[in-house]
């Protein structure tokens, strides 16, 4: 993604890097956060940043000057070999042992007496108790933003 | 084969460095704001783990805060980023150098 010339594909990547995160956050039974990773970045933010590209059309000058060559080859070989791996994997009899999540230690000291759930009904109840002024804060927040964005493009606009 | 916090560590930590690394090597000014997009997300990876494997609630709360607050701020900053484009014609930080004394 780093090392992508073309603005395009580095957020193409991006997107993937966010739809593999939500894959983690599943992974770490955090339903609700993937779903919103989804919905929130994959969704909203990178559709934002793809218009703004395309809008600018900023493809002009490239400036990394890096072995490009010598690296793509490096990745198409990992890639290859990665997948090669995964099919030899999922159709052979020796298969990888399944991930499974690590039982949760019992760390002295940590006195949140909110238990982790996997349950959005649970983000609910704790955002209207503990948390309720920072998520009142966090609502002004979204209203400063959306009142600062149009007044920066309107006053362009007027000045044109 | 059993996934601990460690590998959610590493795995955030490679998140951040890739962040960084775009934030130091790019010189468009779009590219660098994904970057950081990046790093906040390689943060909320690492909160959740925490979060998860010390079977508490705030930190996932607190990526959701962090959500938000990215939302916004890529909001502001995109809007800011097309309005230096229209003044300037550019968006490499190499000729965005007004600042500078």
């Amino acid at each position: 993604m780093v090392f992508n010339p073309n603005a395009v594909n580095s957020a193409m990547f991006m997107i993937v890097v966010l739809v593999a995160t939500a894959g983690l956050f599943v992974l770490l039974e955090a339903y609700f956060l993937a779903i919103l990773q989804v919905l929130v970045y994959a969704g909203a933010v990178m559709v934002l940043f793809l218009f703004i590209i395309m809008l600018l059309d900023v493809d002009k000058g490239d400036d990394l000057k890096l072995g490009r060559r010598k690296l793509s080859l490096l990745a198409r070989f990992f890639g290859v070999c990665l997948v090669a791996f995964l099919i030899f994997n999922s159709f052979s009899e020796v298969n990888l042992p399944s991930p499974d999540l690590g039982t949760v230690g019992d760390y002295p000291g940590i006195e949140s007496g909110i238990d982790f759930s996997t349950s959005a009904k649970s983000f609910g109840l704790i955002l209207f108790t503990k948390y309720m002024l920072p998520f009142q804060i966090i609502g002004f927040l979204l209203l400063i933003a959306m009142i600062g964005v149009i007044v920066i493009s309107k006053k362009q606009k007027t000045a044109e | 084969m059993t996934i601990g916090i460690n590998e959610f560590i590493i795995a955030s930590s490679l998140l951040f460095l890739i962040g960084f690394m775009g934030v130091l090597l790019r010189r468009n000014t779009l590219i660098i704001y994904m970057s950081l997009e990046l790093m906040l997300n390689a943060v909320n990876l690492a909160l959740v783990a925490f979060s998860r494997f010390n079977q508490a609630m705030d930190g996932a709360i607190f990526v959701f805060f962090i959500m938000t607050v990215a939302a916004a701020e890529v909001a502001v900053g995109l809007a800011i980023i097309v309005m230096l484009f229209r003044k300037k014609q550019t968006v490499s930080v190499d000729e965005l150098n007004q600042l500078k004394g």
